[in-house]
């Protein structure tokens, strides 16, 4: 059992629809599937994240990360299996229902995703306007605490998204996400792109609210450092499409202690950074691309040290 | 019976010809498919669209900056194209008109225009421009910087909240942009005709108000409202599915205008006919009653 996980059993009154799960977990997806035109993102993925428990999924570019980032809060459809919220299949509800239920997410996003033609204020009260709860002095109060919680002044209420940096831009991102103080956050690569000092920042704050609010957190992520120091368990994804027939899609689901003495060379590789043999596919590509065939014209070429 | 035996080089042409019009059936299918695919896109886009003005009602602070973007800061450029246009109109008609005599008919034939056709279409035309493109931008900018997803994943539904008030803004405003572009033509017309070209103020008068009838200006205001619309529903659907980077928003931009005014240009011929059969299933005898 990875660090962390607690069993709490929930139910969903306010759902008339019968729960199909172990209510532990707070989210569950069974038999996952999500398919562009001819294009397999993601197979057959079943995982189970247990409530309070904060998960980074890792993986290359590529390989589905965000996309299952997204479908666990029905931004994206899967297409076929289930994704089950506290027990409820999200993608059976009907639109009033999804709304109510995604007073309980809270995603921050890639490059924040503020929106431009409000004020910082106003976009950090956005999910308390749309869900209408608490208004006029109580919110103003509420905005301000949690502006505070992730470190910055009172002054940035009235400020524009583009007149703050990409580190502060995050951070209201993440305010935004916590101000109905959600049971799910959800963290797409919440350090690309900012400085060392910025990003690990940006680790105590998540860290942080991990230990003030009970909240399950769902962080997808490059950054092998932010997995280790902020997840208690770590799932890597691999591109379907360099999979071996029937081999699962999660290479790895264990402790961050745990991901430093795989087997499996794919993991190591991604975990020290190693480009392993994707140079030399990258190298047979481009003498294919030109008409070369043979090994010896790649040999050739790479003793002219054509790159 | 005689066996023809065709040269391997005429088998290998026969073939290439083969591949190519294979090719060009697939491709021509595809074109069409694509086509009818993307107009029943816009049609369900367009659906959910009312579904949602129907079921809950938009919200003050997501309408008044739509009706400013497109009522006010449209009117000044929409008041002037309409004033030269019709200053243009009265430019090109005297010299034929003078010809023939009848150049006191002028001002019949400059607010006929005017009304029934110039004033909805350059109304729509500049809305199409200005606002139109800037909404296809700006929509496309936000599903680019996941604007919309952050939307969706705080419980808003997007339809309601960024393309209901866009398209009312559209629908209920650009009639008040339709009656300035006509009123703004008709001083321009007068001012050419009349002032410029010294042609008898009360001739002029008379000759337009015989000849305009309210159901003219009836069909040009009725018209502009399905045009505010198209432009509406065109331009949110080609933001909403905008390609992704800087280029895709632009392809939306200029995408959203071309079919908004090809669309406009259809809609217009068709609703012609429409308004014609209407106004003769009224008064048989074509003769304008009011």
């Amino acid at each position: 059992m990875a660090r962390g996980s607690k069993t709490i059993l929930i139910l969903a009154p306010e759902f008339n629809i019968e729960l199909t799960s172990n209510a532990s977990s707070l989210v569950e997806t069974r038999e996952m599937s999500l398919v562009f035109g001819r294009q397999t993102v993601l197979n057959r993925i079943s995982l189970s994240i247990p409530r309070g428990q904060t998960v980074a999924i890792i993986g290359e570019s590529g390989c589905g990360k965000t996309m299952l980032l997204k479908s666990l809060v029905g931004l994206l459809k899967p297409t076929s299996g289930k994704i089950l919220f506290d027990g409820v299949d999200i993608h059976s509800l009907n639109d009033v229902d999804m709304t109510r239920l995604r007073r309980r997410f809270g995603f921050v996003f890639q490059n924040a995703a503020l929106f431009d033609s409000m004020t910082i204020g106003q976009n950090v009260a956005f999910p308390m306007t749309q869900h209408g709860v608490p208004s006029g002095k109580n919110a103003d109060t509420l905005v301000l605490d949690r502006l505070a919680e992730v470190g910055l002044p009172d002054a940035v209420i009235a400020k524009r998204p583009a007149q703050l940096s990409g580190g502060m831009r995050k951070r209201v991102g993440l305010a935004r996400a916590l101000i109905l103080e959600p049971d799910l956050i959800l963290y797409d690569e919440p350090t690309t792109g900012l400085d060392p000092i910025m990003s690990d920042v940006i680790n105590e704050l998540i860290m942080r609210t991990r230990r003030k609010y009970p909240v399950t957190s769902v962080m997808v992520t490059h950054d092998m450092h932010s997995a280790k120091k902020v997840a208690d368990r770590i799932i890597m994804l691999y591109p379907y499409s360099r999979l071996a027939k029937g081999e699962s899609q999660v290479l790895f689901d264990g402790t961050p202690d745990e991901i430093d003495h795989t087997q499996d060379r794919r993991v190591r590789q991604f975990v020290r950074g190693e480009a392993g043999e994707r140079l030399m596919e990258m190298r047979a590509a481009r003498t294919e691309n030109a008409g070369l065939g043979d090994l010896d014209t790649l040999k050739h070429l790479d003793a002219r040290g054509e790159e | 019976m005689k066996t023809v035996t065709i040269p391997s080089n005429s088998n290998r042409l026969v073939e290439k010809i083969g591949q190519v019009s294979r090719d060009l059936t697939m491709r021509c299918g595809n074109f069409v498919f694509d086509i009818v695919s993307e107009l029943g896109d816009i049609v369900i886009f367009a659906g959910q669209i009312f579904l949602w003005i129907f079921t809950a009602r938009p919200k003050k602070e997501t309408l008044l900056p739509n009706f400013y973007a497109v009522g006010v800061l449209s009117l000044p450029v929409v008041a002037l194209t309409g004033t030269f246009i019709g200053m243009v109109l009265a430019n090109q008609s005297y010299t034929q008109f003078k010809n023939i005599g009848l150049e006191s008919r002028l001002g019949a034939v400059i607010n006929y225009s005017l009304v029934r056709e110039l004033g909805p279409v350059l109304a729509a035309t500049m809305l199409a421009g200005r606002v139109g493109s800037a909404m296809a931008a700006v929509l496309g900018t936000m599903r680019v910087t996941e604007q919309i997803d952050a939307l969706i994943s705080m419980g808003a539904n997007p339809i309601h909240y960024l393309v209901v008030p866009r398209f009312l803004a559209c629908v209920l405003l650009i009639p008040a942009l339709t009656v300035m572009a006509d009123f703004m033509g008709i001083l321009g017309g007068y001012f050419y005709s009349v002032i410029l070209l010294g042609i008898d103020h009360a001739q002029y008068i008379r000759n337009s108000r015989d000849f305009v009838g309210g159901f003219d200006f009836f069909a040009g205001v009725f018209k502009s409202i399905f045009f505010g619309g198209t432009i509406a529903v065109v331009s949110c659907y080609r933001g909403f599915h905008c390609q992704a980077g800087a280029e895709g928003v632009g392809r939306a931009a200029t995408a959203a205008f071309v079919l908004s005014f090809v669309l406009i240009l259809v809609l217009d011929l068709l609703l012609n006919i429409l308004l014609d059969v209407v106004y003769l299933s009224i008064w048989p005898g074509g003769v304008k009653l009011f």
